[in-house]
């Protein structure tokens, strides 16, 4: 490949057609042509930039640009070491920038624990192909082959003991044609000098002393501040408003309605308040008067839904999602027959960080700073609502205070947008208030689940019935809200049939870290447990019993189906069980051990909650154990655990008392006194984290970690208490016990 | 209004309206933004800052409350520039931080913590940090972090870099 066509710049057109081919995943080629800027006649420049990632200037500064919005799962810092550990540079010597959104990285969503296994194994190619040059530019400097020299610690070392470092060898290294694929050596992981080792944040040091890092952040000069009042009710148009009184206060610049695009997840109608400060704009707010045509939104609350849930039950789902032999038989012909209705709330992302960005319309350009899980959506959005062609949207990434799948979602930033398209000229940061995040998010769905299960005299699962109510609309459930027809035990027991029956509404929903999972994994395995008490049997043994001896089962195709890979979660489930001691240890009343697991976000995790509940019904979690597969290699060990033990606090948070009241279309909660977060004093007071290396591909941490945490600490509570918890929050179970 | 404050050990003059919360002038006025917003109604200890040493909800002190009293914020915690407190330095060797946005907070409210109590048991450090949320749920490392902080503390190490 010469270098000309490695300067090709890449239009965003060609962009989507490449992510339209490669599926997700983008191929190699794509990458080392992206940005390649190799030439350095052409660029006037010594720097050696073999692709559109890493950077090392003769003076021997190297940079490596992180593409991946950073939300607190680690990517900034671990994505990078997958390129510094190839390229053989040590860490510490590593300059780590926070790459714009631009066509030549590719993909930059972040979600679905996706950023790992997506680029996984081009950021290994990326770093060893860059080190395969400098090893050559060293080589014909010297006039000997290759073979006889080998890269460490940023520098190419000859055998003869003579050697060059990476910046005396950028210039040289920058005029090399980048190798075919097939000539660059990838390290063997036994020499992996970063991989799997525990590394703290690149940008620990400004996290701690408090630099500007966040969308929050942000402050342009002349920048202007913006608040964005919408109807409380979802759906709701703007009637009138006090525009003139809130323009003469003091420090507001205007006021102005916008009309919404008719799209709930981008803009929605409402009264910006645009002022010279976050202070003046909070307070102008508090005089702003509104008239709100409601609409027919407000006519839904969440009490009539599940009392209809209720009243529809025993009767057939609108859909069956599966259906396995015959479960009217097999109910008929049982040992014992267990019936169940499970629920869970609606509830909010709460991200500490609320939702931001800051934009400037000028000469045409529209510029974003925004903390965005996901810029490709934003910026389609933006161009069609302005009518601006994307070439005319440039959009920086912020890091974000938390994402959990609500930064998918572009609403904040078109709002931002909006309204800077609207002032013309000034920067403007729209900033939400805690209310505006936690009335106006796009929740995870409710649902409500009547199981009615069944075994046989010799203890085993032998029916299963599910009629799940969910929520959605426009004819689909919202993100998180479709059981899959595969969903475990679908397709492990005989006898199975899955049906839904969807209300639709006009409440926004949107993905919640381990959409569907989290909650299904909470209703499958509690219930699971209820099961195997009707049966006298061993929680272990009758879900070691229910997975088979069969390794791997084929997914039965479809979107949401995917095999699934029963020896790893045997294999999981052991340890965790050997680590808990399980059947071995015995716990006085009022203490016990629950235990779950679930593949979710290609990972396998395995858990067990060792709680104690006192005779006051006060609950501690004593010990938690996690045990994941999620491949070959762990990339940053601190990271790894981290979002580990963050997931099983987050699991235990939303368990314990999140909620949501929708009622007349609104959300009745509004800030962290009436929707508390989990606190340090109700964290477990030990959590175990253990990682199986496998020889799989490596998949992320974001998500598969939290889907069992819920059943595990219920099912530890029904071990203590005998209490079996069938509604979330915790807070509406009594779990005194005498 | 014009109020001269006492931020970080500087003598800093704004003007603001009297019930501007200080957060907002840290934020807005004097670009400090390690102060972070999150609730705005003092549950969630995003905007701890210290005041006269005691740590307090910057979201709900108003600019006319403050006077001469010393506000310290996380940029000035560390005794002197380009070092760490020993808090701020547990909290970057143990990588407590996920989003971090809570960091700020939590490192004030320990700071405080182990100033008045440096060997803080195991509830004290639980009964200390329970004003401070953090949403993606740090709290195992947090209760290391200080831990590590008595440590650094108890060296008499000064913390470097």
């Amino acid at each position: 490949m010469s270098t000309t066509t490695l300067s090709t710049p890449v239009s965003r057109r060609d962009f989507i057609k490449l992510t339209g081919l490669a599926g997700g995943g983008l191929a190699l080629a794509f990458y080392i042509r992206s940005g390649g800027e190799a030439s350095a006649a052409e660029r006037g420049s010594s720097d050696f930039t073999p692709n559109a990632f890493i950077r090392i200037t003769p003076a021997g500064a190297i940079t490596i640009i992180s593409k991946q919005p950073e939300m607190g799962q680690g990517v900034k810092t671990s994505l990078p070491m997958i390129i510094a550990e190839q390229l053989e540079v040590p860490w510490e010597a590593v300059t780590i920038e926070q790459g714009d959104f631009d066509a030549k990285y590719g993909s930059q969503s972040a979600g679905g624990s996706n950023s790992t296994p997506n680029n996984y194994d081009n950021f290994h190619r990326l770093g060893a192909t860059a080190r395969t040059m400098l090893v050559e530019a060293a080589a014909q400097t010297w006039k000997v082959p290759a073979s006889e020299c080998r890269a460490v610690n940023a520098t190419v070392v000859h055998s003869s003991g003579k050697s060059l470092s990476y910046g005396q060898l950028a210039a040289k290294a920058a005029t090399l044609p980048v190798p075919a694929e097939g000539a660059v050596r990838l390290k063997d992981p036994a020499d992996y000098r970063l991989l799997g080792k525990r590394f703290p944040q690149v940008d620990s040091r400004k996290l701690v002393t408090g630099q500007p890092l966040f969308g929050f952040d942000v402050k342009l000069p002349g920048m202007l501040y913006a608040a964005y009042e919408k109807c409380p009710a979802f759906g709701g148009k703007v009637v009138s408003a006090n525009l003139d009184q809130i323009k003469r206060m003091p420090g507001v610049k205007d006021a102005f309605v916008l009309e919404g695009n008719g799209i709930v997840k981008e803009l929605v109608p409402g009264v910006a308040i645009v002022g010279e400060s976050t202070w003046a704009v909070i307070s102008a707010r508090r005089q702003l008067r509104v008239t709100w045509d409601e609409g027919k939104v407000a006519e839904q609350s969440w009490n009539s839904y599940v009392a209809e849930a209720r009243q529809k039950a025993a009767g057939p789902g609108d859909k069956v999602l599966r259906k396995d032999g015959d479960i009217g038989r097999a109910f008929a012909g049982a040992a014992k027959v267990v019936e169940a209705e499970y629920l869970y709330p609606f509830i909010s992302h709460a991200s500490l960080e609320p939702q931001n960005t800051t934009a400037q319309f000028k000469d045409g350009v529209l510029e974003i700073w925004s903390p965005s899980q996901n810029p490709a959506r934003n910026a389609t959005a933006v161009s069609k609502l302005l009518n601006l062609p994307e070439e005319k949207i440039k959009i920086h990434l912020t890091r974000s205070g938390g994402g959990f799948g609500r930064r998918l979602s572009s609403d904040f930033a078109v709002e931002a947008a909006a309204i800077a398209h609207r002032v013309n000229g000034a920067p403007v940061k729209l900033a939400w208030s805690r209310e505006d995040d936690l009335r106006h998010d796009h929740y995870r769905p409710g649902g409500i689940h009547f199981l009615k299960g069944a075994v046989d005299a010799q203890g085993r699962v032998t029916a299963w019935r599910n009629h799940f109510f969910t929520f959605g609309e426009g004819g689909s459930p919202g993100s998180g809200g479709s059981l899959s027809p595969d969903e475990f035990p679908g397709r492990w027991i005989p006898n199975y049939q899955a049906e839904q029956t969807m209300f639709e509404t006009g409440w926004p929903m949107g993905p919640w870290r381990a959409p569907g999972s989290c909650v299904f994994s909470w209703v499958i395995h509690s219930f699971i447990d209820e099961l195997a008490h009707a049966a006298g049997r061993d929680p272990l043994e009758i879900r070691l019993e229910l997975l088979g001896s069969q390794d791997e089962k084929p997914g039965s195709g479809g979107p949401r189906s995917a095999a699934y890979n029963v020896a790893r979660m045997r294999n999981v489930l052991k340890f965790a069980a050997e680590k808990a001691g399980w059947g071995r240890k015995k716990y006085p009343k009022g203490s016990g051990a629950g235990i779950g697991f679930h593949f979710s976000h290609k990972g396998y995790f395995a858990q067990i909650a060792e709680v104690t509940v006192t005779r006051e019904g006060q609950l501690t979690v004593d010990r938690f154990i996690s045990v994941g597969d999620v491949g070959a290699q762990i990339v940053n060990l601190s990271g790894a655990e981290n979002q580990v033990e963050g997931s099983v606090v987050d699991g235990l948070g939303v368990l314990l008392m999140q909620e949501l009241d929708i009622e007349r279309g609104r959300v009745v909660q509004s800030n962290f006194h009436d929707y508390p977060l989990i606190r340090i004093t109700e964290a477990p007071k030990k959590i175990e984290t253990y990682f199986l290396k496998t020889d799989y591909p490596t998949t992320g941490l974001g998500e598969p970690a939290i889907p069992p945490v819920a059943p595990a600490i219920c099912n530890a509570i029904f071990a203590a208490t005998g209490k079996r918890i069938r509604q979330m929050p915790l807070t509406k179970t009594d779990l005194r016990w005498s | 209004m014009k109020y001269t404050l006492n931020i970080n050990g500087q003598s800093r003059t704004v003007d603001v309206a009297p019930d501007t919360p200080i957060l907002w002038v840290l934020r807005d006025e004097l670009d400090l933004v390690g102060t972070k917003y999150g609730c705005g109604i003092g549950q969630c200890g995003a905007c701890t800052i210290h005041l006269n040493g005691v740590p307090t909800r910057a979201c709900m002190t108003p600019v006319s409350t403050v006077g001469r009293m010393k506000v310290t914020t996380i940029e000035g915690l560390a005794a002197e520039a380009d070092r760490l407190h020993p808090v701020q330095q547990a909290w970057s060797e143990l990588d407590v931080a996920q989003c971090g946005y809570c960091q700020a907070g939590q490192i004030m409210t320990a700071a405080a913590l182990l100033r008045d109590n440096p060997k803080p048991s195991d509830d004290d450090i639980d009964g200390a940090m329970a004003g401070n949320l953090c949403r993606c749920g740090t709290y195992m490392r947090i209760r290391a972090g200080i831990k590590r902080a008595v440590e650094l503390n108890a060296g008499g190490k000064e913390a470097t870099q």
